[in-house]
């Protein structure tokens, strides 16, 4: 009965798929999107250690500091990173006295203790980096109809985030395929996903900003050094967790190689040839 | 357990005779997991997979406790909350890692154990029970993730709310209203995400109880094995304890490598990374796929694209989908032949590797765009699905003919080491009768 | 052979207890390690996070405090007064025999020398944690001219020592330290 049953319902299956099989298919249309699209291109960068595998590296504190230089010179100036704190800086190098230098460049909103109202005050280094703009509406309404993403977690909200940002922001260069038309307004992109950017070249010419270590700051070497700081603000525990993992699968390796010696000497009476031999 | 020749728990100690004759636990644990529980001597490396289940759901709920601590369920700073675990919280990027990463080491070890049942035929009497309750334990499961996968309230947790309760809404009058009622609302919001923490938080729990009846079941007729033979004597098995706790052993350390290489070197590898944007009700991702472990799921449902017999496609897809599952609690008299094990029914054991390729062909479907030709050919794979429990495995059940068995377990591992080692060992003589 | 693999009991040394050798010594030794350094961390994560660490010192501004006026602020969840003492306020503490306190302490000894007219204190009275009265406008200072406990009537003076009352020590002064004359650092 159950199996009469089960030969009705998988017929039934069946069929239904198959119908859905011989239907005509519509032919296709290339997608322009997808043809041009590229990937981003793979740099070595240092937190991923030798052979770009992830496993060893850390991250190099001066390209950190210039990174925030890069993102606080150009990108701040719509972008905010509000999952940081001004704090978290002293893991890229900055003292004390300049993370409290810096927060109180920046005002946060507040109460007015007297009046009760809405005031602002200057930031302290517990604080996070204070949004662009209040809301969407506002980001939208500043910005032409784009809404600049917070750029916090940007490198693992993106698909190979890291030369994501890299290659999005030297990507402007590269010429519209033929017949492509760029709306007016956007720019071509090919690592864009929809190869139409709202975004404006940040990263216009070289030497935009002057970094304070010498390092010559062509428009390759400012993304690359503002991508990796948007790594370490995506994941500021980069480097503990490799650190961490090393240690633990050095002692995972021991400990399985114990177990497995355990193992085989249980079952030395049951397993192996002295106890063949006894059968 | 049922074998007469098991051992007995003898307590030594004053204390262990005082507890045992007030609150046997120890008693239970050695009859359940220690030397009390005879099990077949040639249980093989995917005989682990059930142990490590455990440890798997474990390390899920020791680790979802701790951040259940520090997650708030409130669609306003849900986001941020996990957001805080990760940066401020003490070791908290590595609990959360640990938890998402585990969810689908936890899928995949499952998957392993369910294959495993399949190809020795573990389903078949008399352990169709263990095998029912092994399934309730994946269903709920598979409820499990999927709210737990929703708590992130990124934009692939919203729109996979959205899209999985929306397969209610395919339910002919009252599906609508089944939908607005599992979201409290009219879209995933506060309502929602606060009850399927709820759930997400319970679900486990339930889980583990469902667990202790699957091994309940399963001490009952005590475990299958690699030949299917039943255990006829005590030459057929080895004290569970220390045999097989030293081999699940070294196969929870084999697992925990390979789980501490993903959680620390590649602890997004088996993400989207659309779910580190905040949830967006106004914007959809590009794609809306769920977790892979779901993918060959997915893939049926998306593979019925035309109606049939007046019930429109998306009816069809949901049934289809619910089926794929459900026909599995069937099993045990869909595939009517005596033998259990595929390595003695040469027609099933090709069958069972056709559907291993055809899981997997689904899978990579389930993850990619619903468009061609990924559509044609999930529909190709999903005919297989239905086809192979509910056609073909009936039939070919019946009119296989099967290899001879071995008469015993004992004699089957000895064949096998003689066939390993020198000539000089070969030509053992049969196996005695138990006594 | 049925008695030789019956079970692993027959193949054990006479003594029936099973080798304990280096091996399994090893692996229990290992074992019981990492499980203590899983252990670690679970435990761990219930401390205070970055974020509540870095709200652990406040900076207080003074100079708005008129002599006689007291501010309340919030310092890791809790009240702290800050107080600008009279020249009054400030000799009736000190002509207080400190021996017939219960709690003897000095002025000298609860503020900052050459700051004598800035007590800060916790608002927390000692006896069962109630908020004390007298750091607002207008509010009762108690029997003493400090600060009063409403809940069991615990009385406190301008040093904010317990005068009278159950409460068994005087409110608490917090670490601080003066960054300029006008502003400290609690914490």
């Amino acid at each position: 009965m159950i199996r009469l049953g089960a030969l009705g319902a998988g017929l039934f299956f069946v069929l239904a798929l198959m119908l859905g099989v011989v239907q005509p298919r519509d032919a296709v249309a290339p997608d322009p999107v997808e043809e041009h699209h590229k990937h981003p291109q793979k740099v070595e960068w240092s937190f991923n250690g030798p052979g770009n595998l992830g496993i060893f590296g850390t991250f190099d504190r001066a390209q950190l500091q210039r990174g925030f230089q890069v993102y606080k010179e150009v990108c701040s100036a719509c972008h905010s990173i509000n999952r940081v704190a001004f704090r978290d800086l002293a893991a890229i190098g900055f003292s004390p006295a300049e993370i409290k230098a810096l927060a109180a460049q920046y005002e946060v909103a507040s109460i007015d203790d007297k009046t009760g109202e809405a005031a602002t005050r200057k930031a302290t280094p517990a604080d996070k980096f204070p949004l662009i703009y209040p809301n969407e509406a506002a980001a939208r309404a500043a910005q032409n109809g784009a809404l600049p993403p917070d750029l916090s977690l940007i490198t693992k909200a993106r698909e190979d985030g890291t030369n994501y940002v890299h290659s999005l922001l030297t990507g402007y260069d590269e010429a519209p395929p033929k017949g492509w038309t760029v709306l007016d307004g956007l720019y071509y992109n090919p690592y864009f996903a929809s190869l139409n950017i709202k975004m404006p070249p940040p990263l216009a010419a070289d030497d935009q900003v002057t970094y304070a270590d010498g390092t010559k700051a062509t428009r390759d070497q400012m993304a690359k050094d503002v991508a990796v700081f948007l790594t370490w603000t995506a994941e500021p525990k980069l480097e503990a967790r490799k650190e961490t993992g090393v240690a633990a699968v050095i002692f995972l390796l021991i400990l399985t190689l114990l177990g497995y010696l355990s193992y085989r000497r249980v079952w030395a009476d049951v397993k192996g040839p002295k106890a063949v031999a006894a059968e | 357990m049922s074998f007469p020749w098991a051992k007995h728990y003898e307590p030594k100690s004053e204390f262990t005779k005082f507890v045992d004759s007030r609150l046997p636990i120890p008693r239970f644990v050695y009859d359940a997991l220690g030397a009390g529980y005879p099990a077949p001597k040639n249980l093989n490396y995917f005989y682990n997979f059930g142990f490590l289940a455990g440890v798997a759901l474990m390390v899920q709920i020791i680790t979802g406790i701790v951040l259940a601590m520090h997650y708030a369920a409130n669609t306003a700073i849900a986001f941020d909350s996990v957001e805080h675990i990760m940066r401020d919280v003490n070791s908290g990027w590595m609990i959360r890692y640990m938890h998402a990463v585990g969810a689908s080491f936890f899928f995949a070890v499952v998957y392993i154990h369910i294959f495993r049942g399949l190809y020795y035929g573990s389903y078949k009497p008399p352990r169709e029970v263990l095998w029912m309750l092994g399934l309730v334990i994946f269903l709920l499961m598979m409820a499990t993730a999927f709210m737990g996968y929703v708590l992130v309230w990124g934009q692939m947790s919203f729109w996979g709310a959205t899209v999985i309760t929306g397969l209610f809404s395919a339910i002919p009058v009252v599906g609508p209203a089944i939908q607005t009622w599992l979201l409290g609302g009219f879209s995933p919001d506060n309502a929602t995400l606060n009850r399927f923490f709820s759930l997400h938080f319970l679900l486990p729990f339930v889980t583990l109880g469902v667990i202790v009846l699957h091994v309940w079941a399963l001490h009952i007729p005590g475990s299958n094995n690699p030949t299917g033979v039943d255990v006829k004597g005590p030459q057929d098995t080895v004290p569970f304890h220390p045999y097989y706790t030293a081999k699940d052993f070294f196969g929870l350390g084999v697992y925990l490598t390979l789980f501490a290489v993903v959680v620390f070197f590649a602890p997004n590898m088996l993400g989207e990374v659309d779910n580190y944007i905040p949830a967006n009700p106004l914007s959809t991702p590009a794609l809306i796929v769920p977790e892979w472990y779901f993918w060959p799921f997915y893939a049926i449902l998306r593979s019925f694209t035309v109606d049939f017999l007046f019930i429109p496609a998306k009816l069809l897809g949901v049934i289809g989908m619910f089926a794929s599952i459900l026909l599995l609690f069937f099993l045990p008299w869909l595939d009517t032949s005596p033998v259990r094990s595929n390595n003695y029914r040469p027609w099933s054991r090709i069958l069972f590797w056709v559907f291993v390729v055809d899981v997997i062909i689904l899978g990579v479907c389930g993850g990619k765009h619903a468009a061609e030709p990924w559509i044609i050919i999930s529909q190709l794979a999903s005919v297989y699905y239905f086809a192979h429990f509910l056609i073909i495995l009936p039939i070919v059940s019946r009119i296989e003919k099967t290899l001879p068995l071995p008469n015993s377990i004992a004699e089957a591992v000895l064949a096998k080491y003689n066939k390993a080692s020198s000539p000089g060992l070969a030509g053992s003589p049969g196996v005695q009768p138990a006594e | 052979m049925a008695s030789e693999t019956s079970v692993a009991a027959d193949t054990l040394p006479p003594s029936g207890e099973r080798r304990r050798d280096f091996i399994y010594v090893a692996t229990g030794a290992f074992a019981a390690a990492g499980a203590a350094a899983v252990v670690l961390p679970l435990v761990n994560q219930m401390n205070p996070s970055a974020d509540v660490l870095a709200l652990a010192s406040i900076d207080l501004d003074l100079s708005a405090i008129q002599p006689g006026q007291a501010v309340k602020a919030s310092w890791r969840g809790k009240p702290i007064f800050a107080r600008h003492l009279t020249p009054a306020e400030i000799d009736a503490a000190k002509k207080v025999d400190v021996s017939t306190l219960r709690d003897p302490q000095t002025l000298d000894q609860r503020t900052k020398a050459g700051n004598e007219q800035w007590l800060i204190t916790l608002g927390v009275c000692t006896h069962l944690g109630c908020v004390p009265l007298g750091a607002g406008e207008g509010e009762a200072r108690g029997d003493f001219g400090g600060y009063f406990c409403p809940c069991h009537g615990s009385h406190y003076d301008t040093a904010a020592r317990v005068r009278k009352g159950p409460a068994p020590k005087n409110l608490e002064v917090p670490e601080y330290k003066f960054n300029t004359p006008t502003a400290v650092t609690i914490g």
